[in-house]
């Protein structure tokens, strides 16, 4: 008996965020209504639902391949800058002393300001898209990489150093497995910077994705499609985000194991 | 006989982070013969694991010389072994995995003889049904019977063991001593063993090395004279309390002891009662 009411606890539990977003949309309609706003200042569900299915889905695709692309492309390109820069930072303490005071100013300067910058000195085409969704989602990574790694227990490094292994073996499969957990946590955090990334350069200069189609719409006050646009980057960055914890979970689940030790 | 471990005068200092310079050791003297345990006591910061630093050859004395088998020793050594205090296992890897780990680390691959190996190691600290499981699986306890047969695998001659139980709660902490009593027995091996219990070291040891800290040094040997093989029965032994009390009162009370020099060799002799 106890073991079920746990299970429904449990269970519901994991749709109480389902549950909760799903509330939100009669709520929404219900205030629309009463209120009256106008579909410029707040269009309702339904006019968005509308709004959405009139797009056609051919329409619909493109624009969110062109994001998605960027975004994707992006990330996975920060990907294979940041992890091989966190390792040598982590092997060598002048290469940190020299790249770490880079990456703060990299860090403290707005990259959705050096946007219009990027823009203009390369050209509207997909390398300044790429290259700023590379900024954004840059820090995270290589922060997360080198907390990670140097967060490896000393014994370990004294196990693989009294072995007399070579150097690399210690950050390939010591330090770095060490620091998927927090890689992955940075993972998590930089997907979604990735979307930011991609819209905000498509505000600046695009002639298609999910960012251009936004401001596209709001220009001629098609606001109800411009939140259905919205709602649409909203959910494909939720999936983006879950993906990240699915490969996560499936492929590596050890790392969202509480260590006992 | 030549001891098997020496240590001649072995001093050592640490430099901080602002540039001053610690004295972690001061003229450390002692030896360890061939299948000889010995286990060291003192407060925390009295520089035990700077002691067994400079054995596995992970650091090099600012004075005296470490030696093993009579040789200097100035990098790691195959024939050396070491658990830590905490079991440190990998966590991505299973239980068979992280005891065949340092030879998969050292050379890349194992054979299928090691891998037997490992697998009778694993049996022999008692974990045969949880050779495919993972560290998060497994109770401190085993995560630590899991480090022991990690440092075995390479059949080392010498194991170094730095507060290896003191992770564990009591209960489980007396199981291991007798256990790591029993694999001492099945496969004798020279030890090192740091701990904070007197116990512990007059249960387990031939000779318990004392030290005091500010700066580190040894203040008493004393030797065990207790029968082997030991067992629950040997706590209850008039002479294990008497080992204990002799040890408690020379860490709390250290009778003066005068430092004579003997040529380049630094003798301690504790004064006359
Ligand atoms: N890497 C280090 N840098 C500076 N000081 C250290 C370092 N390691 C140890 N020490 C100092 O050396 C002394 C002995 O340390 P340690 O050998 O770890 O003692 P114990 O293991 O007995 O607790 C302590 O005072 C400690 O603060
Ligand atoms: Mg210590």
């Amino acid at each position: 008996m106890r073991g079920q009411n746990n299970s429904f606890k449990q269970r519901l539990q994991s749709y109480l965020p389902a549950i909760s977003l799903l509330l939100i949309i009669p709520i929404w309609q219900l205030v629309c209504s009463l209120f009256e706003f106008p579909p410029y200042i707040l269009p309702s569900p339904t006019m968005i639902f509308d709004a959405f299915v009139q797009v056609e889905s051919a329409r619909w695709v493109m624009h969110l391949w062109a994001t998605l692309r960027v975004a994707l492309f992006g990330f996975i390109l920060s990907l294979c800058i940041s992890i091989p820069l966190a390792m040598m930072m982590v092997s060598s303490k002048y290469l940190s002393k020299t790249l770490y005071p880079l990456l703060v100013v990299i860090q403290s300067t707005p990259v959705v300001a050096i946007a219009p910058l990027l823009i203009t000195m390369f050209g509207s085409g997909e390398g300044p898209r790429l290259a700023i969704t590379c900024l954004i989602t840059f820090f995270p990574l290589v922060v997360s990489a080198t907390t990670g790694m140097l967060s490896t227990p000393p014994e370990l490094i004294d196990l693989s150093r009294s072995l007399r292994a070579a150097r690399y073996k210690e950050i390939f499969y010591i330090r770095l497995p060490y620091a998927l957990p927090h890689i992955f946590s940075g993972m998590k955090v930089a997907i979604t910077l990735a979307i930011i990334g991609a819209v905000v350069a498509e505000f600046v200069a695009a002639e298609q994705g999910l960012g251009y189609f936004i401001q596209f719409s709001t220009s001629f006050f098609k606001v109800p499609q411009a939140f259905a646009a919205l709602i649409f980057l909203a959910v494909v960055s939720l999936i983006l985000f879950k993906t990240v914890y699915w490969v996560q979970k499936y492929f590596f689940a050890w790392t969202l194991n509480k260590e006992k030790s | 006989m030549k001891p098997y471990v020496s240590f001649n005068s072995v001093s050592h200092f640490y430099e901080t982070d602002e540039g001053q310079q610690v004295e972690a050791l001061r003229n450390v003297d002692f030896h360890i013969e061939k299948h000889q345990f010995v286990a060291v006591v003192g407060p925390s910061g009295c520089g035990k694991s700077t002691l067994l630093k400079l054995l596995t050859g992970l650091l090099r004395p600012a004075g005296g010389q470490v030696k093993i088998f009579g040789t200097p020793v100035t990098e790691p050594r195959d024939e050396i072994g070491i658990v830590f205090q905490q079991p440190t296992l990998l966590p991505w890897l299973n239980v068979l995995e992280n005891v065949m780990f340092p030879i998969k680390h050292k050379r890349g691959r194992i054979s299928s003889k090691e891998k037997e190996q490992a697998l009778s190691l694993i049996k022999m600290v008692g974990l045969d049904d949880f050779s495919q499981r993972m560290p998060s699986e497994l109770s401190g306890g085993m995560q630590q019977r899991v480090g022991i047969a990690r440092a075995l695998l390479l059949d080392p001659e010498i194991l170094i063991m730095d507060e290896p139980f003191s992770a564990l709660d009591a209960l489980t902490r007396e199981e291991m001593g007798f256990d790591l009593l029993r694999i001492w027995n099945q496969s004798p091996k020279t030890v090192l063993f740091i701990t904070h219990s007197i116990t512990e070291a007059v249960l387990l040891a031939d000779k318990v090395l004392i030290m005091s800290p500010r700066p580190g040094r040894l203040s008493e040997e004393i030797f065990i004279d207790l029968p082997r093989p030991r067992s629950a029965e040997t706590v209850k032994e008039k002479a294990f309390a008497e080992y204990s009390d002799r040890i408690r009162q020379q860490i709390y009370h250290p009778r003066e002891f005068t430092v004579v020099s003997n040529e380049s060799k630094v003798k301690q002799e504790v004064s006359n009662l």
